[in-house]
């Protein structure tokens, strides 16, 4: 009886025998891609979609994602899911400056992308003007499917970050940008 | 519209403490009237204590502003409930929006404390004696009363959140 099991493929590199070689970038990724810990920050419907996406029928265990935090202790990608009010929006920059590095962020629906159809003196119009994001998901709210594709583009960017890519130059900047210590 | 319990609550108020307001009843049975800022502590204590109305719970307090009523912007709409004789009481005071001064209500009932916190934060009504007079919604550091009518509407021409991009 074939296996279900899906194992990750190995990374591009040099075989022979008894030895194979690659680079440390990207075993680091391989690992790092398949064992995202997520920091569901939910605020509302979206937040709603993903825990039907954590539940048995989407199963976002099966890309690594089986411990959820709701503490930024090792958690890797804060995942902002609702509209953020801007009386939110300190305690969401604490939560994304409390991570470890390295740390990744996604944007879960039109709210936390844009600040969707609530165009208000009190909602933050858009995430990414206090926390940097890496994936944008649209949607409103999105499907369960729409946030797994979510998480696999940022597996995608996971899986090809350099090692050394937070302690670049460039990535320096935008934290200052973002005025992060 | 005048009703047996309209007509009850005006004679008591005229006969107890010399007021003579008009008592009006809504299509919901709802009964309404208006105070005079200096009068309004004493009344609903009065109303609050009286055996046989006991107005014991308060719903809720408003505000409204109307730009157009000069001297007389700012409302504050405060609606009581009788347990025991079951009807439920309007009270709108209104203030000038120079100085929206007007006595706090949380000597007589615990819930005015966040009620009356929320329509301070939202129209800027000072509540003379207020424990704890703060923002409870918004944040801190705001400056303005958004639900005044004192900013401009939005532009329709905006382009970046059109209602087919929301699916609307």
């Amino acid at each position: 009886m074939p296996s279900k099991i899906h194992v990750a493929e190995a990374p591009e590199g040099i075989a022979g025998q008894g030895f194979f070689a690659t680079s440390l970038d990207a075993v680091v990724g391989l690992a790092r891609k398949n064992s995202i810990w997520p920091l569901p920050f939910a605020t509302s419907c979206c937040g709603i979609e993903f825990m039907s996406t954590m539940s048995s029928h989407y199963d976002l265990a099966r890309f690594g994602s089986e411990r959820l935090s709701f503490t930024p202790r090792q958690a890797d990608l804060l995942m902002v899911m609702g509209t953020i009010a801007k009386k939110m929006a300190p305690v969401l920059r604490q939560v994304y400056e409390q991570m470890a590095e390295p740390k990744w962020v996604i944007a879960v629906g039109a709210c936390a992308s844009s600040g969707g159809i609530f165009d208000t003196y009190s909602v933050l119009q858009g995430i990414d003007r206090v926390i940097p994001v890496d994936v944008y998901v649209p949607g409103c709210p999105p499907r369960p499917e729409q946030i797994i594709e979510g998480v696999m583009r940022i597996q995608d960017l996971i899986g090809k970050e350099s090692v050394r890519r937070r302690d670049s130059e460039e990535y320096k900047q935008l934290m200052e940008a973002y005025f992060i210590k | 519209m005048t009703t047996v319990v309209s007509k009850d609550l005006q004679l008591k108020l005229n006969e107890a403490i010399g007021l003579s307001c008009e008592i009006s009843e809504d299509a919901f049975g709802v009964l309404n009237m208006e105070l005079p800022v200096n009068q309004i502590f004493g009344v609903v204590l009065f109303l609050y204590r009286d055996e046989e109305f006991g107005f014991n719970f308060l719903t809720d307090i408003c505000g409204v502003h109307y730009p157009q009523l000069k001297g007389r912007e700012l409302c504050v709409v405060y609606h009581l409930q009788s347990m025991q004789r079951r009807c439920r009481l309007r009270i709108k005071v209104y203030v000038p929006l120079e100085k929206p001064e007007i006595p706090t209500l949380c000597g007589i009932y615990g819930s005015a404390n966040w009620m009356e916190r929320e329509t301070y934060d939202f129209y800027g009504i000072q509540f003379v004696g207020h424990p704890n007079l703060r923002r409870i919604l918004n944040m801190d550091e705001m400056t303005e009363f958004p639900m005044r009518k004192e900013f401009p509407l939005e532009d329709p021409n905006r382009e970046d959140k059109m209602d087919y991009q929301f699916g609307r």
